[in-house]
Order: C-alpha cells, then sequence, then structure tokens
C-alpha cells in the first residue's frame, strides 16, 4: 500500500443555508479544497451523504456533483452510512489512492437539511435508526442517546453537570470558529435550563439541524511531498459496526464499534491513545462525546465524565477534544460532518486554525458515527 | 406510516411476539434471524418472547415523530426481558415519577398510534408495570 497524504481542504460557512442550493454549497467547498491542494481535475471522487433522498428529493448525487464541480466523467461514487458517510468517503478515497488506482482522489460530504420541514427532517434523521423495532415505538434520536445517558448516569455516576460541560466546552471551541453554525459561548445554566427533548437530554445537548458541505483532496505522500503544502499524513484508518437496534448491543453505555474502528486505526498507525495530541469526535448529543471518549481509550470505561471536571478536553487541556467546536457548535449535516473533522485535524496541524489554535500538535485523530452508535469511522493523521 | 403490506408482514412479531431461537446456543432472536450472529449456526426453533422483564433505561420523549403527536409526553425505555431479549418501547400506566431502572414489566398488546386522517389503528406491545 502506498502512504497517503491529505494536500487540501475547503469548507465554508455552515448555517441555514436558504439562498443556497443542494449542488452550490458541495461545490462551493470542493473547489475551495481543490484550491486549497493546487488542483483543477482529479481522477475520482467519493461523496458522503445520508438522505438526500429525504432531504432534498435527490439520489444519483455523485454524478450530479462531479458534473457541477466540472469533473465528468471522472468515476464519482455516493458512500451512505448514516452520520459517518463523510468519513467512510474519506476512507474509501484512502483505499483508491492507496491501492494505486488513483492518484488524485476529491472525498467530500453534503447534507442540504432545511428545505424540508422539522419534521420530515426528523423522520430523516430516524431512517438511521430500526425502523420496524425502534422507530414504530415513537423513540427519536435524542430519544436514543437519552436511553445511553440515563444508563450512563446509572450505572458510573454521570452527572447531568458534566453533560452539560460537554456542550459548554465545545461551543467556546465553536467561538473561535469563524464558519461554525453557533459561533458563541454557552454557560452549564443555560443547557440545563434549556427545554427538555428527552429526560434527561435537553436542546442545547443536541447538534443542530445544519446545511453544509466539506471536501478534502487526497494524494500519494510521494506526490504531497512535491508540492508546497505542509504533509498531513493519514496513518490509520478504522471502520467497524454494531447492531443499529440500541437495544441489541450487549452494553448500552458502551460504543463497540468506535471501539473496533479505533483498534484498527491505532494498529495501522501503530499508535496508542496516549500517542495523539487532539481529537475531533462525533458529539451529536453531549452523551455521546464522553462514550466515544471511553471507546476511544482516552479515559477508562466509566470515566468519560469525570474529564469534564478538570477541563482535561478543554481547548488548553492534555487533550483538547473538538477544537472546531464539535457538531454541537460548528453544525451538523449529516453527511459532511466526517470530512469537516478531517478538515480540523488538518487545520490544527498546518497551524491554520486561528483563535483556537492549539500548541505544536504533530498526531490527531478524528471519529465519526452513524445512527446511535451502528456505524463508526476512525482515522489518526500525523504532520510529517 | 407504513403500508398495508409492510405492516401486515410484522404481524406476527407485534401482535404474537414469536421470536426464534438458536438450536446450538439457545439465544432467543427478536425478530426472528436467519443466521445466528454468535455461532453462525442457521438452525432455529420457533418460540415466544417471555412477557416478563425489567427496565435497563428509559426516557421521556417531550418531542414526538409525528403520528406520536397526540401521545407525548410520554416514555419509552429498553427492558430486557426474562428470555435475555432486550426490547424497545413505550412504558405505559405508569406515572414519570415512578419509572426506575430495574423496574418490573411484563408486556401487553396495545395500539401504538393513528394512522393519520385514514383513521388505521397500528398495534403492537408497550410495557406495563407488573
Ligand atoms: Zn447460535
Amino acid at each position: 500500500m502506498r502512504d497517503v497524504a491529505v494536500i487540501g481542504v475547503g469548507m465554508t460557512k455552515w448555517g441555514e443555508l436558504w439562498e443556497k442550493s443542494f449542488r452550490d454549497i458541495f461545490v462551493e467547498s470542493a473547489l475551495l479544497a481543490l484550491d486549497d491542494a493546487g488542483v483543477d481535475r482529479i481522477d475520482s471522487m467519493y461523496v458522503g451523504s445520508m438522505s438526500s433522498g429525504l432531504f432534498v428529493g435527490q439520489e444519483h448525487i455523485a454524478s450530479l456533483l462531479a458534473d457541477y464541480l466540472g469533473q465528468a466523467p471522472i468515476p464519482s461514487t455516493r458512500v451512505e452510512t448514516a452520520c459517518a458517510s463523510g468519513g467512510l468517503a474519506l476512507r474509501l478515497g484512502f483505499m483508491e489512492v492507496a491501492s494505486g488506482m488513483s492518484d488524485v482522489v476529491l472525498v467530500g460530504g453534503i447534507e442540504k437539511m432545511t428545505d424540508v420541514s422539522g419534521d420530515e427532517a426528523t423522520y430523516a434523521l430516524g431512517s438511521a435508526a430500526d425502523q420496524e423495532y425502534e422507530g414504530y415505538h415513537g423513540i427519536t434520536f435524542p430519544g436514543l442517546y437519552a436511553l445511553i445517558a440515563r444508563a450512563h448516569m446509572e450505572k458510573y455516576g454521570t452527572t447531568r453537570e458534566q453533560l452539560a460541560l460537554v456542550a459548554v466546552k465545545n461551543h467556546k471551541n465553536g467561538a473561535k470558529n469563524p464558519l461554525a453554525q453557533f459561533p458563541f459561548e454557552i454557560t452549564v445554566d443555560s443547557v440545563l435550563n434549556s427545554v427538555m427533548i428527552a429526560d434527561p437530554l435537553r436542546l442545547l445537548d443536541c447538534s443542530p439541524i445544519t446545511d453544509g458541505a466539506a471536501a478534502a483532496v487526497i494524494v500519494p505522500v510521494e506526490v504531497a511531498k512535491k508540492m508546497k503544502k505542509p504533509v498531513i499524513k493519514i496513518l490509520g484508518t478504522g471502520h467497524a459496526t454494531d447492531t443499529i437496534a440500541l437495544s441489541s448491543r450487549k452494553d448500552i453505555t458502551w460504543l463497540e464499534s468506535t471501539y473496533q474502528a479505533a483498534k484498527q486505526a491505532y494498529d495501522m498507525a501503530d499508535k496508542k491513545p496516549e500517542d495523539i495530541n487532539f481529537i475531533e469526535v462525533h458529539d451529536c448529543f453531549t452523551i455521546a462525546e464522553i462514550c466515544v471518549l471511553e471507546a476511544l481509550g482516552i479515559v477508562e470505561k466509566g470515566k468519560g465524565g469525570e474529564a469534564y471536571e478538570d477541563e482535561l478536553t478543554f481547548l488548553e487541556g492534555k487533550i483538547p477534544v473538538n477544537t472546531s467546536g464539535g457538531l454541537k457548535a460548528k453544525g451538523h449535516p449529516v453527511g459532511a460532518t466526517g470530512v469537516a473533522q478531517v478538515i480540523e485535524i488538518v487545520k490544527q496541524l498546518r497551524g491554520e486554525a486561528g483563535k483556537r489554535q492549539i500548541k505544536d500538535p504533530r498526531i490527531g485523530m478524528a471519529q465519526n458515527m452513524g445512527g446511535s452508535g451502528g456505524s463508526s469511522v476512525v482515522h489518526i493523521f500525523e504532520r510529517e | 406510516m407504513p403500508t398495508p403490506s409492510r405492516y401486515w408482514r410484522e404481524i406476527p412479531q407485534r401482535y404474537r411476539f414469536e421470536a426464534n431461537k438458536c438450536k446450538n446456543c439457545g439465544i432467543v432472536f427478536f425478530p426472528p434471524r436467519l443466521i445466528c450472529p454468535e455461532c453462525k449456526k442457521r438452525e432455529f426453533e420457533e418460540t415466544k418472547l417471555a412477557e416478563k422483564g425489567k427496565i435497563l433505561t428509559y426516557t421521556i420523549i417531550r418531542v414526538p415523530p409525528r403520528q406520536f403527536v397526540d401521545q407525548a409526553p410520554y416514555a419509552v425505555g429498553i427492558v430486557e426481558l426474562d428470555d435475555g431479549v432486550k426490547l424497545t418501547a413505550q412504558i405505559v400506566d405508569c406515572d414519570f415519577e415512578d419509572l426506575k431502572i430495574g423496574l418490573k414489566v411484563k408486556l401487553e398488546f396495545r395500539k401504538i398510534f393513528d394512522e393519520g386522517e385514514a383513521g388505521i389503528l397500528c398495534y403492537g406491545y408497550k410495557f406495563v408495570p407488573e
């Protein structure tokens, strides 16, 4: 296998982009990635999108987007594994470059979620759960994570305040990210007084509905070395599945797919959790970030909540988590999220993260997750 | 929401709680499966769900999907039945304050939601305290 590097990244501001179409949102970010890489043509592309069919009534988007990016007739592939679609697009692009099949591949992700009503968006997102055995009984996505939260609080003593600190920390970081949907700070009190959605989770425990896209260009490391940009190498990749029905898992509080995907990525990269300098994780709900840190081996099983008491994961902490603002503050256009995580890792490793720049990081990790944990994708990156 | 064929197809599980059991390792599956994820064997015997169990976790849904709007707020939990099967369903006939992890419940056949203006009723199982 050839070594692979990220040489270009692109993302425009996320939010409720009523004035912009599905195709334009994608192409704007993809063009930024091509410009950043300094290329005007690509060999192939992968696009992550969870549910363009339900959100904008458009399937066959890989060809549509390749066309509007001015790249047809190159091969273009849509990738779907719910909210982890973007991360999986990167993994498949990585495999294509590593195998020698292609030299320059664009990996992107997109979701345009505000062209439908809130009800319809809830339905589309709910399709990532088991429709016959979860959705039929009236459970929602906040509800599924609330089930995890309640079980985690009971089993490990995780507190309501610790959950709130996840959102507070992510908004603190997001306030320093000009591309974030909600670039402002919130307090523990505002989280604890926000409207209850599914006990014990409140509105400010939940990531928002967002329009947005993100894209990256990957090439063999040998090619990257001839270009002007810093070489950000993809050291390891992992991808794993679990039951999509939360109830079928042996331990409701444990994200086995994340554990398994991380294990693959650590093994491939020949790294351990303590080698990682900073992480972007899938905080679709506050409890998710706590469970993910446990599954990644950053903290012991059951100790995820405590990590927020001593600010371990804050921007100035030992291992900053979600320096971008995470899904909570940056926004969560589901199919784009996994690629946006890569963008944050690359910006931090290049020293281009502005006010949220951490000091001289060398190794970053991204964890992207589908549904209530039915799929996970993990990547580890290193600045050469 | 479900089309007639899709609704009809699930009746053995939703009305009669039909499950199956791996002949090799004895694990009960609901809904029934064609291959056992533990031992990969494909020999099963038909069985029915144990109808008693305990709450593993629960929540109260306050922002519901459209077809549940008239029911909110309502409790949903994951219950482990005495045969080891774990199910997600509503917990009813119980004050929210009385819900707790470990509470003993039993499975009952109930209406799940009304199918909008057509007035079709969709049925299935819910949990009630024992
Ligand atoms: Zn078996």
